[in-house]
């Protein structure tokens, strides 16, 4: 040691290095230090708050389509206008078109103005009228098909107001917006914000929203989510029993019994390559086999639940694959050694063992299948439709639409009344998703079993 | 009988099998089971099997070959000039199946009996008139080509329901019969029954080829059918994309490639340091309670649906780049841009990095850390240097997964991104992608006879060369450079 032989000469020149006292070096190199460390801070918090923003500004969006402004004021259903003939017949009574309908609400509407002593400035009685949704008539019409004993007779009618009312009282619409607006004039909004002072004019909550289906352009105010529940509905429940007994079949194979040979690593190479290839692909192969080919219908829920079990298949697989691995040995070689068969010991040991990461992941999978969009919109699930599907099996052949394509189509369309029943739409399915991801974790948790 | 029914009716055969061959057995050893070959309910399962397995292959059989002999015999009834092309022959099959179908629901609701739907002629009745009271549109006036047609088709249809319901119960039948004659107490059943589940696992299991297969064969033939339509060298070596529905239509994929790519790298740009460094901290730095609340959070992002990114690009995204960025400086000033889509896509692959980044840092041995944290250096540095190129080839790996999936990404290029096509370096210009183009073509209503909904074929072509040729190199880089430690 230098130090040691020198020990009479003076302090070495080299500056003196002290744990207390940080040399230029070790500060560059805990400042280097210290920005790794935010940046890695900086990146969640960036990821977080992007989530973060993005239910939010959703939620906010959303939220208000579950409300809806509706109009309910005392309706006398004049038999003149609605029964001419004064037979109660339904097939004659069926020959009234929504007009007449039309104008029995409007005349109820201005008799209740007129009661409550709410003076109408400058509009003509057709603007008025043009306050109550073109929805309101149509299910008039139905309520009283239905049942003829109604005409003649005073009911409490709610009726829907028009987007644009349902806006103001949402702030989406104001005076200003209005002016510059063909469909709404602020007289209208004056007029909205007496009826609601006088109790005619209300925000409720909107069953509609999550049981009626879809309404045209012009009647944001109907727009519902039914057919596209009953059509996720269905694509889930045929996904589950075609894609499950598919996927554990194909895992058991593979884990227990498959040879090593080309044919079977073949199979693996193409569950690993399926669950890269992108999910419009599978939109295309849907086309072009089940529609083109196989002449399958158009935008029924039977082809998107073709389509989303192909592509949840290699998700399945993954899962199930995984949890049969999960199995010790030992619990195979013990069935082995008390004589049951290969097969007996699959099924009645390490199956039901494996149970619970199956169930696990197959809720992930149709939770996944669930949010899927691009495939369906190829194979005409994009269409209008406002005709619930049958119930099953005829059902599974009827067009239907799925939740996320409801949400994509709303999206597209130009009145901005829709994107708030898109992001409501959204609501939806992410409150189903949430339900399914709980559900998957709390099996994990309740089945779970480390070996 | 309808294909329910037939069903319904093996069903029953099958139980039926399954009791009697069970009962058979039992009777065979007064109802003393130890000295059986098998266990009773295998007797029992194999009777079932042999009902169900011939009959349901040869109804599924049936089903498959039925509509193809039908229209070669329609075929050879219509007279040749009708029959001429493809397209042709398959708008005639269409009018032959819809008046066919018309003349069942007039049975059906009583407006003419069996006979007279078989007999009646073009020249006396308006077949369109009398199909449209029952509610049956057609579009044009039935010839009397395709009205006989049509009668043959429904003769020849009811021959078949009546083929099929007989080959099927007399499979069955047959099967059920077999089994109980078999059914003795030396019959191996369990082996027998063993292999029956064991071919069915098999045929499961090619369900993932078979699936494979129809993509290529679906998107190839498809595909041949475009190019012979559409040149070749047009479709790679053209720099101007404008579909014309009236024909003449330019379609090079360039100026596609090109804003597909651009997103991706947006969006790379975007997710690989967010993913990788959130990776890094909480692989590296975050207490275990942060990681236990944090990790899960960054995951709940996979978890959300593409096109919930998509109405974010659209709603929140896109308006805030276009007043913020775009205008201000001069940009341009549409909402919907290769910005936006890239922001969101990087946002929606963030957890896709950061989970198998995390993963694959984990994955690498303490003993490295301890080593390098002896010599003096610190955590960063120990990273850095040591960990980052011990894990290099997992984490170009995940990038290059999370390319594949940026560039097949959909619903977010098709909310956000726009649809027009052109070759520029402005990122607040709004292009499209193969994938928009792809939904754009295909949806509403499509004529597949022309090259302008053809092309999506050969663009879905593309993008699956693409993505597969990504995930293969993803896959042999991991493989190639993988350390093997331990």
């Amino acid at each position: 040691m230098t130090d040691a032989t020198a020990s009479g000469m003076a302090a070495p020149a080299h500056p003196k290095s002290s744990l207390l006292q940080q040399t230029p070096l070790m500060k560059r190199r805990n400042s280097a230090e210290a920005r790794f460390k935010a940046y890695g801070i900086a990146a969640i918090a960036v990821s977080l708050a992007t989530l973060g923003i993005m239910l939010w500004t959703i939620l906010s969006d959303g939220v208000s389509a579950f409300y809806q402004a509706k109009l309910s004021f005392p309706t006398q259903l004049t038999a003149e206008v609605l029964d001419p003939k004064g037979n109660r017949n339904r097939d004659e009574m069926g020959k009234i078109t929504t007009l007449g309908y039309n104008k029995v609400l409007a005349a109820a509407l201005k008799a209740e103005l007129d009661s409550k002593g709410i003076a109408i400035e400058g509009q003509s009685e057709k603007e008025v009228a043009d306050m109550i949704s073109k929805d309101a008539a149509g299910d008039l019409r139905a309520m009283v098909l239905a049942n003829p004993a109604l005409i003649g007779t005073t009911i409490d009618a709610t009726v829907l107001a028009t987007g644009r009312i349902d806006g103001y009282l949402k702030g989406r619409v104001t005076m200003e917006t209005a002016q510059r607006d063909s469909n709404v004039t602020p007289e209208q909004l004056q007029l909205a914000d007496k009826l609601r002072e006088a109790g005619i004019l209300k925000s409720v909550f909107n069953w509609d929203f999550i049981t009626s289906p879809d309404a045209s352009d012009q009647r944001p105010e109907a727009a519902g989510l039914g057919v596209a529940i009953i059509g996720s509905a269905y694509m889930m429940l045929l996904v589950l029993i075609t894609c499950v007994p598919v996927g554990v079949a194909c895992s058991i194979y593979l884990e227990e019994f498959a040879p090593k040979n080309f044919w079977t690593d073949a199979i693996e190479v193409n569950i690993s390559n399926l669950a890269a290839v992108p999910s419009i692909v599978f939109g295309i192969l849907g086309l072009a086999i089940f529609i083109n080919f196989a002449g399958m219908p158009n935008s029924s829920s039977i082809v998107g639940a073709l389509v989303l079990s192909l592509m949840t298949l290699p998700t399945i697989i993954i899962a199930t694959r995984a949890s049969i691995k999960a199995v010790p040995p030992s619990i195979r070689d013990a069935a082995l050694a008390i004589g049951a068969s290969k097969m007996q010991t699959v099924f009645h040991h390490v199956l039901p063992l494996a149970m619970p990461g199956i169930l696990t992941g197959t809720i992930l999978g149709l939770a996944s299948a669930l949010g899927e969009t691009a495939p369906l919109l190829l194979i005409g699930m994009v269409a209008f439709v406002d005709n619930y599907p049958s119930a099953p099996v005829e059902g599974f052949l009827d067009p239907a639409t799925a939740l996320p394509v409801q949400v994509y189509g709303w999206a597209q369309r130009a009145d901005p009344a829709f994107i708030e029943r898109s992001s409501g739409a959204i609501i939806i399915l992410l409150i189903f998703l949430v339900v399914m991801n709980v559900l998957a974790i709390l099996l994990r948790r309740r089945f779970e079993r480390r070996w | 009988m309808s294909v329910l029914l037939l069903l319904v009716v093996l069903a029953v055969l099958a139980t039926a099998a399954f009791m009697l061959c069970r009962q058979r057995v039992m009777a065979s050893v007064q109802g003393n089971p130890r000295t059986l070959h098998s266990l009773p309910v295998y007797y029992g399962w194999h009777g079932a099997l042999m009902v169900l397995v011939p009959a349901l292959t040869g109804l599924v059989l049936w089903l498959i070959i039925q509509p193809f002999v039908l229209e070669s015999r329609i075929e050879a009834v219509l007279p040749p000039e009708m029959t001429a092309d493809s397209s042709a022959m398959s708008l005639v099959m269409s009018d032959v199946r819809r008046v066919a179908s018309g003349l069942d629901v007039a049975v059906a609701a009583g407006v003419m009996t069996e006979k007279e739907a078989g007999m009646i002629r073009t020249e006396f009745t308006n077949m369109r008139d009398k199909l449209a009271r029952v509610g049956v549109a057609l579009g044009s006036d039935v010839s009397k080509e395709v009205l006989a047609a049509a009668q043959d088709y429904r003769v020849l249809t009811a021959w078949g329901a009546a083929g099929r319901t007989i080959l099927v119960v007399l499979l069955a039948v047959a099967g059920l019969i077999y089994s109980v004659m078999v059914t003795h107490r030396d019959f191996r059943a369990r082996n027998r029954v063993e292999q029956a589940v064991l071919g069915l696992l098999i045929a499961a299991s090619s369900i993932a080829i078979l699936t494979t297969v129809g993509i290529v064969y679906s998107m190839l033939s498809e595909t041949i059918n475009f190019f012979t339509q559409y040149p070749f060298q047009d479709f790679f070596f053209s720099l101007t994309w404008s579909p014309n529905f009236q024909g003449d239509s330019e379609l090079g994929i360039w100026p596609l490639i090109w804003g597909t790519m651009y997103i991706s790298l947006i969006s790379m740009i975007v997710s690989v340091p967010i993913g990788l460094f959130a990776a890094i901290y909480l692989a590296e730095y975050a207490s275990k309670k942060v990681r236990a609340w944090v990790k899960p959070l960054i995951e709940v992002i996979a978890g959300i649906p593409t096109v919930v990114f998509g109405l974010f690009a659209l709603v929140t995204v896109g308006p805030m780049l276009r007043d913020y960025f775009a205008q201000p400086l001069g940009w341009g000033n549409s909402g919907s841009s290769v910005m936006t889509a890239g922001l969101v896509i990087g946002i929606m692959n963030i957890p896709f990095i950061s989970s198998l980044s995390d993963d694959i840092i984990n994955a690498v041995p303490q003993s490295m850390r301890d080593g390098s944290l002896g010599l003096g250096a610190n955590k960063s540095e120990t990273i850095r240097q040591v960990l980052l190129p011990a894990a290099l080839p997992g984490i170009v790996g995940a990038c290059l997964m999370a390319a594949s999936r940026a560039i097949g990404e959909t619903m977010i290029v098709v909310m956000g991104a726009g649809a027009a096509a052109k070759l520029s370096l402005n990122p607040f210009e709004a292009m499209t992608t193969m994938t928009v183009k792809i939904v754009g073509q295909l949806t509403g209503d499509t004529d597949f006879n022309s090259p302008e909904t053809l092309v999506a074929f050969a663009l879905g072509m593309t993008l699956f060369v693409i993505t597969l040729a990504l995930n293969i190199v993803a896959l042999l880089v991991v493989r190639k450079y993988r350390e093997q430690y331990d």
